[in-house]
């Protein structure tokens, strides 16, 4: 269970155990903050250490141990739910870690900025199992696949009660559109059974943005003001805004449709099946199209221990290890060479990976400006309250 | 507190300096962790965001045409008095607290009552009882109450076994919720200096009061309130603080429609990445409470007077 943005399961949470995180580490290094790789050549002898920040519940079980297992290297893992957590340790400065995970669009902001060092590929033997459409995808955010390797990927989509919403609306209720939620007379329709939306302005806004044909990344503030009066209008009808309590909701029933992130929507589905309840969960990827998404890993600028953080990455690329958390998570990787590895039922689940046409209809995240970000959260603040 | 425990002159200077070093020892902990933060926070609310590591303008320079510049943005201030978003947070969150720190004493002052006027025997394990939950975390505690309050939670199902409600309560993520976790959390915090100023009193007084004829409830109102009075004072501010800033419970229990300033604070920091308004909201929570603490003072100060 994880996601991509904003008030995922609240941060504040992992702030605290975190915040002292890395410590012993910081005054190794002084800032490297242009972002270029380290002198090649030099003679590095880092310590067995290695300082991973990922996602929480985001990896599979044995990963770690069997990297600790076959090179030695003692790693401390720890978790956050939210990019915005990341980025701010990110931007103080002497994080302490090696390795993190941001979401491309943050990857794009922050790289910017001169947080990451630049990745020595040579030293990423297993960079070549990579999706070559995907690293093209991902060029937009980071160009020449400078500073990130593709870990998971997903989409923004609507996951739904499959018999609750044709009681509801009938035969010609729209499953393969966003008028599913953003038309307030199916939204009303659906008010009964129960509405959800993820409370992450980024995905819901420009998901708005993509059903009334906007450009999700456009920054006009009249675009902005379009979609936040669509949500304006169906917002009584929504039961809550949260970014994770959909996935238990929809499972037993409680709430019939959500905006939500592919992997919570198939486990939401997977818990209903598991349950033998007679819940039917479908997760579909609007026609109209839906916010792509993929986390990166990457190597902050003064990163203590760089040398093992490659060595790390280089191991996820391994087909077999990340064949592993594609099992686990129901997460489609970015390695093509993992894909033969996976038991059919993910591999074959177009839920999780899906056809190439689906795939066409994936709209790319750019990252915002500061400013913008300011206007789509204020935006937010007042559909979520009233204010 | 009484000093006079040695004539000698040189036991007196020795205890001077002993006085002065446990005074010494707290003060420099307060200005190293306290007011030393404070002032930066204090600092950064005058700048202005930048695209940079940190991402703030470095309010002084020295530039190479030698010149030393102070530069101090007021814009982050003026920004707060222009949108109402800030305005209706700061309410909200004084309302908040302010229902809360009332709850918490109709709540508290039975309880502190009852403990100070227990068996002694009992009186420890009461006491306890109250005490007992700081053993854990109270993050957990406060994530405790989802499990409680959700709508399969154990309220919900025995309420629906019983046949008091038919459709489970939605308690989760509405101001309830918000209330019932504030005022579990901070109850200690009124029933603690509730308890000691009651235990004080001296229950003599009461009976002079029924000799002369008082009623109980009366002499309750006559005699033990006012005599009580700093411990509800005490016990008011030891609630009411916390929670005007407090970030934790409304965003674990409260909804989408609970708007309070310790959230706004979070938006602005990690989501609007505006660590100079960020800052500025906090100097001005800071001086929200200081002023209602000093007006406090004041007030109990001209109390004795008054009487």
């Amino acid at each position: 269970m994880r996601i991509s943005t904003w008030a995922r399961r609240r941060g504040f949470l992992r702030l605290v155990a975190l915040a002292t995180a890395g410590l012993g580490v910081l005054a190794a290094c002084g800032a490297k903050r242009d972002g270029v790789a380290a002198p090649a050549g030099k003679p590095v002898d880092e310590a067995k250490i290695l300082n991973v920040y990922n996602w929480s519940d985001y990896i599979a079980p044995d990963t770690i141990t069997r990297f600790e297992r076959e090179t030695g290297i003692k790693v401390n893992y720890d978790v956050y739910d939210t990019n915005e957590v990341l980025e701010t340790k990110l931007l103080t400065g002497h994080s302490g870690y090696d390795v993190v995970v941001p979401s491309a669009f943050f990857l794009e902001r922050q790289a910017r900025e001169g947080v990451f060092l630049a990745l020595d590929k040579s030293k990423l033997p297993n960079y070549h199992n990579l999706d070559p459409d995907l690293l093209q995808r991902l060029r937009l955010n980071d160009p020449d696949n400078r500073y990130g390797i593709p870990y998971m990927w997903q989409a923004t989509g609507i996951g739904y009660n499959v018999d609750k919403v044709r009681a509801a609306l009938g035969p010609d209720a729209p499953l393969d559109s966003w008028a599913l939620v953003f038309d307030p007379k199916n939204a009303e329709k659906l008010q009964a059974c129960g509405i959800t939306f993820v409370d992450s302005p980024p995905e819901v806004l420009d998901s708005a943005q993509i059903y009334l044909g906007i450009d999700p990344n456009s920054e006009r503030l009249e675009d902005l003001a379009a979609a936040e009066e669509l949500v304006k209008r169906v917002r009584p009808f929504i039961r809550y805004f949260h970014s994770s309590q959909y996935i238990n909701d929809l499972a037993n029933g409680e709430v019939c449709v959500s905006i939500g992130y592919t992997g919570d929507v198939l486990q939401a589905r997977d818990r209903a099946q598991e349950a033998g309840n007679g819940v039917k969960i479908a997760y579909t990827v609007p026609r109209e199209g839906a916010i792509f998404e993929a986390d990166l890993l990457a190597i902050p600028a003064d990163a203590p221990h760089p040398d093992n953080a490659h060595r790390f990455l280089n191991y996820i690329m391994q087909p077999d290890v990340v064949a592993e958390i594609s099992t686990y998570k129901k997460y489609p990787s970015g390695n093509l060479a993992a894909i033969p590895l996976l038991p059919p039922a993910i591999r074959d689940d177009q839920a999780i990976y899906p056809p190439a046409e689906v795939r066409t209809r994936f709209k790319d995240h750019r990252a915002e400006s500061l400013a913008y970000t300011r206007y789509e959260n204020r935006a937010w603040t007042r559909i979520r309250t009233g204010r | 507190m009484s000093t006079g425990s040695s004539d000698l002159g040189r036991g007196w200077s020795r205890l001077q300096v002993g006085r002065r070093l446990v005074l010494g020892v707290p003060y420099l902990w307060l200005c190293l962790f306290f007011l030393v933060p404070l002032v930066i926070v204090f600092g950064i609310s005058f700048s202005t965001p930048k695209i940079a590591m940190p991402p703030i303008e470095p309010l002084v320079s020295y530039g190479a045409d030698r010149v030393l510049q102070l530069r101090l943005y007021l814009s982050n201030y003026t920004f707060i008095a222009q949108d109402s978003l800030y305005v209706a947070a700061f309410a909200n969150s004084l309302k908040v607290a302010f229902v809360s720190t009332v709850l918490a004493l109709l709540l508290g002052y039975p309880m502190a009552y009852g403990i100070a006027r227990a068996p002694r025997n009992w009186r420890s394990v009461l006491f306890l009882l109250v005490v007992l939950p700081f053993f854990t975390s109270f993050l957990l505690r406060v994530y405790a109450w989802i499990g409680l309050l959700s709508r399969a939670g154990p309220i919900n199902t025995v309420l629906l076994k019983l046949g008091i409600i038919h459709e489970p309560l939605v308690m989760l993520q509405t101001d309830f919720a918000v209330y019932l976790g504030m005022v579990y959390s901070y109850l200690p915090f009124m029933v603690l200096p509730l308890y000691s100023a009651i235990e004080k009193l001296d229950p003599s007084l009461l009976e002079a009061a029924a000799d002369l004829g008082c009623r109980p409830i009366k002499a309750f109102f006559r005699v033990t309130l006012p005599l009580t009075s700093e411990g509800i004072l005490a016990g008011c501010l030891l609630v009411f603080i916390p929670s005007v800033g407090e970030y934790v419970i409304p965003a674990v229990l409260g909804g989408p429609g609970t708007l309070m300033i310790g959230r706004v604070l979070w938006e602005e920091f990690f989501n609007n990445r505006d660590w100079p308004l960020a800052s500025a909201v906090a100097v001005l929570l800071l001086l929200l409470l200081v002023g209602f603490i000093v007006v406090l003072q004041r007030v109990q100060a001209r109390e004795p007077a008054s009487e």
